[in-house]
């Protein structure tokens, strides 16, 4: 019975776990679907907001001001924040290179990224801000079934609710509104978009400030678990292997994904790490993904892509 | 005519302008610091490089240089990366009028890498309280300079820690204790340690790796709150500290039994945890937080005049006070070197001599304004570490409390280790340890 309970354990930490992935994983999916590009700057972003915010915040609230009040003024602070690099993204880096070959742009990403990171600690530092939005304690289920109960993260839970709401605010945004189906003629062919008339800079910002409050979100989030501070930005690296298996265009496939890689990577870690020297977590997801791309190239829920040549 | 004078005036003016600043040189000891203040580890590594800047431009500014010899500091910034580690020692160590001092990486695996180049070199390797424990052994590694403690110390005094919160040595028996370590050279040094104490004691250990950052740690702790163990040693950097602290908050393991590595013991590690720090207990390299009379210079020398590199509020934490005893014994192995071969810029080689020779007495402490933080360090050819000692404090939600008396590491089960693990060292190398008795 301990050992099911255990398990049950795992495997529930390791689900809510890849769903805060997944918050870190739409933003790519949000990019990538409307421009057909891979923001390797998402980590870097989720950075940014998450400074913007949390520096606000602390401000503010050694300036008096009530804790509320300065939460809504870090937001609004911190997604004008979010606006402004959308802005300077689109103008001075991806506006030139509009046509230009998909890998062109991903490059462009890098370059973003390394800006990104050191503007942001520049501006704002590069020390460890604590940022206590959510709570972190944890319930104890079913105690009477299994001794010490089932270990449940409040935080973790906080962060499925949201992402439920992120992912239906962001389907909502794609299929009825109209800026959403522009999005989607965008990524499809950037020329053909601009020859009936949809204003590509234009779609360009609306796609990179949704990102940005994607990353924004998430960072309230990982910022409450973790601090805000530079390992955010590693969180890029383990929405990698979500997007890979959940497919790079699919929002739900983000959701998908990340519960896989969470729950794969905590229960291998736990059963398999001891007899291979533990520490695997960190490369299991990756393994995962490999897996699915052998089977299914596209991802679970991704585009099949027929291009002739 | 005219013309030719404003012509020959302006080249005499430009060449006296260009000739001072090389005189200048040719009188500075140059002092390069490896610092990261970028990156994942940059809310321990700026304390640190704070406290290291801030000591030298004190020597500068109160004392004039060491003996006359103005100390010409420069950092560069690796990120914590072992790459640009070594790309910024082969950048440094040639420069200044005779090259590097001596250099402190402020990290295990840099250390590691720095270790096979330093002996072509010649310079001083200064890694106070990190990298390889058998450097103790200078016959075998004449150019590191593990000061004040190794991981196999600070292994050994935790332990020693736990047996009196215990009752006993003899009540190890049968206890479990677990190691999370972060999975690099740094996290692993402890291992042996402690598994030599745990076959000696009785009690079980168990090592529990965590990758590179550090901040995915949930498997981690949910298999601790499934085993159980009676203790929890954290051998953790930047901000796996903080996540290990705010994971065991969360599956309800106590903080007061987790005992952190003096890596593990400052301000950064557990500020972000907030409440959930309070207990957290931590080894201390000797000192902690707090102000001394050192501090009080640096208040009226630099903060006051705003030549420091530290914020008033924060002179006096755990990390830049680390920074200071880092600085204060390469300063002092410069006097020791300088007793030697005179007042002037020197090689690493004569510093290295400095270092070897370095006696810090209690007389000594006090004068430099470190009375309080640190005991007396004595090193030699054999020994490069010059002392075993080390103690506790506890964080109890505001700041750090000492609540132990100074213990000292048990070398009846370290010196065998370190003459073994540098024996085999040296026998990879192929270096022919030297014979500590021939030298002077």
């Amino acid at each position: 019975m301990i050992a099911f309970g255990q398990f049950l354990e795992i495997l529930i930490g390791g689900l809510l776990s890849g769903v805060l992935y997944s918050l870190v994983a739409l933003g790519f999916v949000l990019i990538f679907k409307a421009s057909g590009v891979f923001n390797f700057a998402q980590g870097a972003m989720v950075l940014l907001a998450g400074l913007a915010l949390v520096r606000t915040l602390d401000f503010l609230v050694a300036r008096g001001l009530p804790f509320w009040a300065a939460v809504i003024l870090g937001v609004v602070f911190a997604a004008a924040v979010m606006a402004i690099a959308a802005f300077v993204i689109e103008r001075y880096v991806l506006g030139p290179l509009v046509n230009q070959d998909g890998l062109t742009l991903f490059m462009s990403t890098i370059g973003i990224t390394f800006v990104l990171e050191g503007a942001s600690q520049m501006i704002f530092g590069a020390d460890n801000y604590p940022l206590r939005l959510f709570p972190t304690d944890a319930w104890f289920l079913f105690e009477n079934q299994f001794p010490g109960g089932i270990l449940v993260s409040k935080l973790d839970v906080w962060g499925g609710l949201i992402a439920g709401v992120l992912v239906t605010a962001l389907a909502i945004f794609f299929q009825r509104t109209k800026t959403g189906r522009a999005l989607r003629a965008v990524a499809d062919d950037h020329t053909a978009a601009q020859s009936v008339g949809i204003p590509i800079s234009w779609i360009w910002f609306v796609v990179w400030l949704v990102a940005g409050l994607v990353a924004l979100v998430a960072a309230t989030v990982w910022g409450t678990k973790l601090g805000v501070q530079f390992s955010i930005t590693f969180l890029a690296l383990k929405a990698l292997p979500v997007l890979i298996i959940g497919g790079f265009t699919s929002v739900p496939g983000a959701i998908i994904g990340g519960l896989i890689i969470g729950a794969g990577e905590k229960l291998a870690e736990v059963y398999l790490g001891p007899s291979i020297g533990g520490g695997i977590e960190y490369w299991f997801g990756f393994v995962l993904a490999l897996a699915v791309l052998m089977v299914r190239p596209q991802g679970l829920f991704g585009e099949r892509i027929i291009e002739r040549i | 005519m005219l013309r030719t004078f404003f012509l020959m005036a302006t080249a005499a003016i430009g060449a006296s302008v260009a000739v001072a600043p090389a005189l200048a040189q040719q009188n500075e000891q140059y002092v390069p610091a490896l610092v990261y203040r970028t990156g994942p580890y940059a809310p321990n590594g700026i304390p640190f490089a704070n406290g290291v800047m801030d000591y030298w431009n004190l020597i500068n500014e109160r004392d004039g240089g060491i003996n006359g010899v103005k100390l010409a500091p420069e950092e560069c910034e690796t990120g914590y990366a072992t790459d640009k580690g070594v790309e910024c020692y082969e950048r440094m160590k040639s420069k200044g009028a005779t090259g590097a001092a001596y250099f402190s990486p402020l990290s295990t695996g840099i250390t590691f890498a720095l270790t096979e180049k330093v002996p072509a070199d010649k310079i001083p390797l200064l890694t106070m309280g990190y990298g390889r424990s058998e450097s103790r052994n200078g016959a075998v590694f004449p150019w590191n300079f593990i000061a004040a403690g190794s991981y196999w110390t600070a292994a050994d005094v935790a332990i020693q820690h736990i047996a009196k919160e215990l009752g006993g040595a003899d009540k190890l028996k049968g206890k479990k204790i677990s190691l999370v370590y972060h999975d690099s050279p740094y996290g692993k040094e402890p291992i042996p340690a402690l598994e030599a104490r745990a076959k000696q004691d009785g009690f079980t250990f168990k090592a529990i790796p965590v990758t590179h950052p550090g901040v995915e740690q949930k498997s981690q702790w949910l298999s601790i709150r499934q085993d159980r163990p009676d203790y929890v040693l954290l051998w953790g950097w930047g901000v796996m500290n903080p996540t290990s602290i705010s994971e065991a908050a969360a599956v309800g393991f106590p903080r007061d039994k987790i005992i952190g590595v003096w890596w593990a013991g400052a301000e950064p590690d557990v500020v972000p945890g907030g409440a959930q720090s309070a207990g957290y207990k931590a080894l201390m390299l000797q000192h902690g937080a707090g102000k001394y009379q050192v501090h009080a210079d640096i208040e009226k020398h630099l903060i006051s005049k705003g030549k420091a590199q530290v914020k008033a509020e924060e002179a006096g934490h755990v990390l830049y006070n680390r920074g200071l005893l880092n600085s204060m014994i390469g300063v002092e192995a410069i006097r020791t070197a300088q007793k030697k071969f005179g007042n002037k810029p020197l090689t690493g080689e004569q510093i290295r001599w400095g270092f070897e020779n370095l006696d810090l007495t209690a007389a000594r402490i006090k004068e430099l304004g470190f009375e309080g933080m640190i005991k007396p360090m004595k090193f030699s050819c054999e020994d490069h570490q010059g002392a075993d000692e080390a103690r506790v404090h506890q964080w109890d939600g505001k700041e750090w409390k000492i609540i132990s008396d100074y213990y000292t590491a048990d070398r009846k089960i370290l010196d065998p280790m370190v003459k073994d693990a540098s024996a085999k060292y040296g026998a990879e190398k192929k270096i022919d340890a030297r014979d500590c008795s021939k030298e002077s």
